[in-house]
């Protein structure tokens, strides 16, 4: 397990330090950062000033370097709009994203580990077309769209949510149908496989021939196996959620990590995406990482190979 | 199908042919399958209206006229509404339905042509990694993960916003960030029939790499690349939509659908019908070449169904 989990480690900084190399190398994208950043009117002095005082006139190693430490010890820089500290801003925002998060993830799965289930037990019933429905149809919806068709319906037409902003707990409801919806297609079909896989498999058997209550054999022997994939899927999900959060930000005005990214590249704010960018594909390598890590310990087979 | 007892097409008069024909079994799969149909149908409806929007629009997508602008559609009842506007007009009195089925033109082209990058991309690192193995596979599966570890659309747009937006530009990011599910399912495809006995043969009879992964491994995990190629066309056209729709896809005055709506955001409190409709249109779209990607799997690999 040590040795699994080292070798898991090792592969996840340099997933890391790749993603760091790709995310500094954005600022050049642009062709010369001083340039970019000194606007048309300027001078050639003045873009020599801005290309020495933000160091764009040392090898382009040393700038990653640089900018790789002090990120490591939390300094993403200034940013170019704010003027103020990249970190601290970040740190400010990202509860509330997690937050949303947190709550679109929940939804997804309350709704679609028991439809998933269901639909696994009556294969081809009225439920099970009904589930198969919802993950096709959910599958093709744009998520704006559905944002604001959502605002439009519960927001202005039936007047029963707050559309924008994060006051109470209600303004989060939308926002986490909106992000959460797009996950579920994903964790039904996942659950009703698995479902039908461990339903059908020698030891259910076992346990009903024993005359074991049909909704014990039901939780605590097939879905407990069934939901291995479905937590390290719910994981990874989460973390595309966060990425993805920054449609479903900007539609409903929520503070969070993803209006900021969206705002920072209106105002053309390197740092701050840089910064963003890193934060976020960090966090998802984590994530992975630890879904990973609890697989391995549910299930020991996953450790050798 | 309404009568089973029909003999196979390509059958003699007057043979007794117990079991249908491969061709005539699965012209049935294909013709049972609901999904499929009505996926290919609607996605056939969609390309004939891209292919034929200069004849078959009643306006110019680009034609403003401030004097008829905001004229809601037709089953709107109210007298503004109009037949020669049968989706209405927008902000800038433009005509509604043909600004709806010039987009279609834009999300086909950027779909299909995302697809294409993403498809070569994808498929060659995921047949080495599956054919090869060992530590041409520990390479790709590295790339994999970094690619996966960047969030999509925050670097779509963070790229798109830096090199400037273009029809093009939106193509190759889009290209360049979705070929993980091809390497993904064409590594697995590849695994699984690279020790057959026909590939073994060809091995043995001192074909070349190429030869074999070309002229024995490709024909075989084609119909995997098929429903992929669905799937990455409907995804990079809802992740066009959303670049439109956040101002940094498709530019104006293009009739992007995704920028309709987000040119109609403002006005969705008054007429919703703005962003009820461009938005439709993509959820039709993408259900559609959904359906057929389902379709083709469960026509070509039924057993793969559950």
């Amino acid at each position: 397990m040590l040795s699994f989990a080292l070798k898991r480690l090792g592969v996840a900084i340099l997933v890391a330090l790749t993603v760091s190399v790709i995310t500094f190398s954005m600022i050049y994208l642009s062709g010369d950062p001083a340039m970019a950043l000194a606007g048309e009117a300027a001078t050639a002095e003045d873009i020599a000033n801005i290309r020495e005082f933000y160091g764009y006139n040392r090898p382009i190693l040393i700038q990653y370097l640089d900018w790789l430490f002090r990120a490591l010890q939390g300094d993403f820089g200034q940013s170019h709009y704010l003027k103020t500290d990249v970190a601290s801003v970040i740190f400010e925002r990202l509860p509330t994203t997690m937050l949303l998060g947190a709550c679109a993830i929940s939804f997804a799965l309350i709704l679609s580990i028991p439809l998933g289930v269901i639909a696994a037990i009556r294969p081809n019933s009225l439920i099970d077309r009904f589930a198969l429905t919802i993950a096709v149809v959910g599958q093709a919806m744009p998520s704006f769209w559905f944002a604001l068709t959502l605002m439009l319906w519960f927001g202005i037409n039936w007047r029963l949510l707050p559309i924008t902003g994060t006051a109470s707990w209600l303004n989060f409801i939308m926002p986490s149908i909106a992000l959460g919806y797009y996950v579920t297609p994903g964790v039904m079909r996942l659950t009703r496989a698995g479902m039908l896989e461990v339903l059908a498999s020698d030891y259910i058997r076992t346990a009903r021939a024993k005359g074991l209550r049909p909704l014990r054999v039901l939780f605590k022997h097939a879905l407990r196996n069934a939901i291995l994939p479905v937590v390290s899927l719910a994981a990874v999900q989460f973390g595309f959620m966060l990425g993805g959060s920054i449609v479903i930000e900007t539609i409903f005005a929520i503070n969070g990590l993803g209006f900021l990214a969206w705002e920072s590249i209106q105002r053309a704010d390197l740092p701050m995406m840089q910064a963003i960018v890193l934060v976020l594909s960090i966090f998802y390598i984590l994530l992975t990482f630890l879904a990973d890590m609890i697989n391995a310990f549910l299930d020991p087979r996953i450790r050798v190979t | 199908m309404s009568d089973t007892t029909i003999p196979p097409a390509g059958g003699r008069p007057g043979d007794v042919i117990l079991e249908p024909t491969p061709g005539a079994q699965l012209r049935r799969r294909i013709f049972g399958n609901t999904g499929l149909i009505i996926g290919a149908s609607v996605l056939l409806i969609i390309f004939f209206v891209a292919a034929f929007a200069s004849v078959i629009s009643p306006g110019d997508p680009y034609d403003q006229v401030l004097s008829r602008k905001l004229i809601p559609p037709i089953w709107h009842d109210t007298p503004k509404a109009t037949w020669d506007h049968p989706l209405g007009t927008d902000a800038l009195g433009r005509d509604y339905l043909t600004r709806l089925f010039y987009g279609a033109r834009i999300s086909l082209f950027i779909g299909f042509a995302a697809m294409l990058i993403s498809g070569v991309i994808g498929t060659t690192l995921g047949v080495l990694a599956g054919y090869f193995g060992g530590r041409v596979d520990m390479v790709v599966n590295f790339i994999l993960t970094t690619r996966l570890s960047l969030p999509v659309i925050l670097v779509a747009l963070a790229v798109v916003s830096l090199i400037g937006s273009s029809l093009y530009v939106v193509i190759w990011v889009l290209g360049l960030l979705i070929w993980d599910r091809f390497a993904v399912v064409m590594r697995s495809a590849t695994l699984q029939i690279r020790n057959l006995e026909f590939v073994s043969a060809a091995q043995a009879l001192g074909c070349s790499t190429w030869r074999i992964i070309l002229s024995e491994i490709m024909p075989n995990i084609g119909n995997h690349l098929i429903v992929v190629a669905t799937l990455e066309m409907a995804h990079a056209i809802l992740l066009e939509a959303a670049l439109s729709f956040l101002g940094l896809g498709v530019q104006p005055p293009e009739p992007s659908w995704g920028l309709m709506v987000s040119e109609a955001k403002g006005l969705m409190f008054f007429d919703a019908w703005l962003i009820t409709i461009p938005g439709a249109a993509i959820f039709a779209l993408v259900l559609a070449i959904n359906l057929l990607g389902d379709g083709i799997r469960d026509v070509t690999a039924p057993e793969n169904r559950n």
